[in-house]
Parts: C-alpha cells; structure tokens; sequence
C-alpha cells in the first residue's frame, strides 16, 4: 500500500503529497503524522502540495482536520506550495480553510514556522524575566 | 456601381430569381458582403451600407416603366419581382454589416478583458492589481487566475488589491473580491484591498458585506506603506 513518508527536519515534520489521496491513505497519514508529531516532539508541520492539481472536498477536509489535530498537539501547521488552480477550486468549493496557516513554498513555510517559534520563544523568555 | 450590375446580370443569368442563396448568386454575394464589410470598418452608418443596394430601384425602375408602357399588368408583376430581389439584395448587405460590427464588438471586448487586469510588481514580493471598470463574474475570473498565477511566478506574498477604477461595488463584486483573497491566502499570500471611496464603503455597509476578514486601506499609498512595514522594511529622506 502507498504510505506518504514523513521526514524530520529539525523541530518541524515535512509531508510531501506526491500522490492521489484517499480515504484510507488519509486516515494512515493523519494516525502516523499524529504519532510522530507526539514521538518527535516537532513543533511545526510542513505539508507541501505542490505536486498536486486537483484536489476535492475531501482533501480539503483533511488538510483542515490534520491542522486540528496538530494544533491539539501543539505544533503549528503550514500549507506550502498550493498550485492557483487548486486555490480557485477549494475557495469555489468554500473551503478557504481558515485557522490553516499557508506559504508560498517550503522555504517561505519554514521562515513562518521559525518566527512564530521565535515570537512564542521571546514572549516566554519575557515572562520568566 | 459597376460591378453591381455586372454581379447581377451574372446572377440572373445563373441563378434562380428567388433563391439567392443559388451557386448562381456567389459572385454576387461575395461582392456585397466584401463591400459591406469594407463600409462597416470604414465607419459608414447602416442606411449609407444600405443605399448602394436601393439607389438601383429608381434607375432600374424607370427603365422598366419605359419597357413596358404599353403593358401595366406586366409592369407592376416586373416591379414586383424585381423590389423582391433588390430588397433581399439590401438584407444580405445589411446582414453582413451587422455580422463585420458583431465581430468588431467581440475582438474589443478581448482585448479590454486583456488590457484591463495587468498585475505589477511595486517591490520585491509586493504586488498590486489595479482593477479598472465594472467587474463581472467573467473578469474576476480571469482577474483572479492572473494574481495568482504573478505570486507564483515572481514568489509574491503581499497583493495590492487596487479597486479606485472599479464604478460600484455590489454583493457580487464584493464576494468575488473576497473569494480572491482567500484564493490567495491559500497560496500563502495576503491581499490588501485599496481604494475604497467613500460612496463604496457606505454601499458596502448598506449591502450588509463583511469584509472584516479583509486588510482594506483609503487608498495605494497607505496600502504600499503597511506592505512595507509588514515586509519590515522602511522608506527613509536622503
């Protein structure tokens, strides 16, 4: 069965969506990305969709839960790389998927998680002087 | 002048009387839809298209009441036929004007579709879309579908949403703006919306559209400003 690899870099996780998602995949990313978000103590998710052009409901769905779920989990997540195409079909399906933070591609996702890493940081270091 | 009799003793002699759209009458056909179109580029009106065909029926008519002096039954059944003819003669003219117009009409609507949503580079990342004119759901269409493809091709995350040009704003036009922005947002760039006038912000309160979710500035200059701050760099005097 297709299974969509995680990596670690540094405190963040990078998902690449490389291939057609369904349900089933989907639930496998969501219960090992959730694992590895708790195993690898990542503050940040990255899931870069750059390579994919269609998208449905569905994946629309997910990509909001998956936010959900990390953010339960305390770790930020970034949407990077979204193709104009993909864009106009969610905002036409209403899906602007609010509360999911987005970024041009992964460079851009990764500065954004660093500064809000760097802000929360700063604030709790403010608190403890 | 000349052609149009050559043209129509051709069609006579080949065609049907009744029937213009008889192979006998291509010559004809193809001479008045080839003048028409020359007079409808030109910029003729409509009756001056149509009154090289009638300008005959006088001439031709006189002839006839000379020919056939002796004999008025058969004089009115000439001039009868012959109004027909000269008559579908002036529809063909008519209708290949229109048909040249129509076409003007479509080519110019193309190309305000295409000159009226340029995207421009203010700074680096910073990009404005200054909409001009009414927008409808066609435009927005292609309005949207440019910004997004510029963000991704100059790596964009700040868009200027400039809408002075735009006449009036109603619950469409303001529903297509924010589905922009999310469009937009949803590639990792946030939009500014510019150039609300006065009488367009009270519409949009009178219309009861949120556009709460949305950054929106008087105008360019304080929009460019924020978009600046927000990329945390500054204009300084020399």
């Amino acid at each position: 069965m297709d299974r969509i690899p995680i990596l670690k870099l540094g405190h963040f996780l990078l998902v690449t969506i490389q291939v057609d998602m369904h349900d089933r995949l989907a639930l496998v990313l969501q219960e090992e990305l959730t694992a590895r978000i708790v195993s690898d103590r990542a503050r940040g998710v990255l899931i870069d969709i750059s390579s994919l052009d269609i998208v449905d409901s569905f994946i629309g769905r997910m990509l909001s839960n998956i936010a959900g779920m990390a953010r339960v989990l305390d770790a930020e997540t970034v949407v990077v790389g979204m193709q104009p195409s993909v864009a106009i079909t969610l905002v036409e399906l209403g899906l602007s998927l609010p509360g999911v933070r987005t970024a041009l591609n992964v460079d851009r996702g990764m500065d954004l998680l660093k500064a809000s890493l760097d802000v929360e940081g700063e604030a709790a270091s403010g608190q403890d002087g | 002048m000349h052609d149009f009799v050559l043209a129509l003793k051709q069609g006579l002699a080949n065609g049907k009387i009744d029937d213009l759209d008889d192979a006998g009458w291509a010559s004809m056909r193809s001479m008045l839809t080839n003048l028409s179109r020359q007079r409808a580029t030109q910029g003729f009106t409509p009756a001056e298209t149509a009154i090289f065909v009638f300008s005959f029926k006088p001439v031709l008519f006189n002839q006839l009441r000379q020919a056939y002096r002796d004999d008025p039954a058969s004089l009115a059944e000439e001039i009868l036929t012959s109004t027909e003819l000269l008559d579908k003669l002036g529809l063909l003219t008519m209708e290949a004007y229109q048909k040249t117009r129509e076409a003007v009409i479509v080519r110019q609507q193309q190309e305000m579709l295409e000159l009226s949503t340029p995207v421009v580079e203010l700074w680096t990342g910073i990009l404005a879309l200054p909409l001009i004119g009414t927008l409808d759901s066609a435009r927005t269409q292609i309005v949207m579908q440019n910004l997004l493809e510029a963000i991704v091709a100059r790596g964009a995350d700040l868009a200027i949403i400039d809408i002075t040009g735009v006449p009036t704003v109603d619950t469409l036009v303001a529903q297509h703006l924010l589905k922009t922005v999310a469009a937009a947002r949803l590639m990792g760039a946030e939009c500014i919306i510019s150039g609300i006038r006065p009488q367009i912000a009270q519409t949009i309160i009178h219309l009861g559209v949120d556009l709460g979710s949305v950054i929106t500035k008087a105008n360019l200059a304080d929009a460019f400003r924020l978009a600046l701050k927000k990329k945390r760099l500054a204009v300084a005097s020399v």
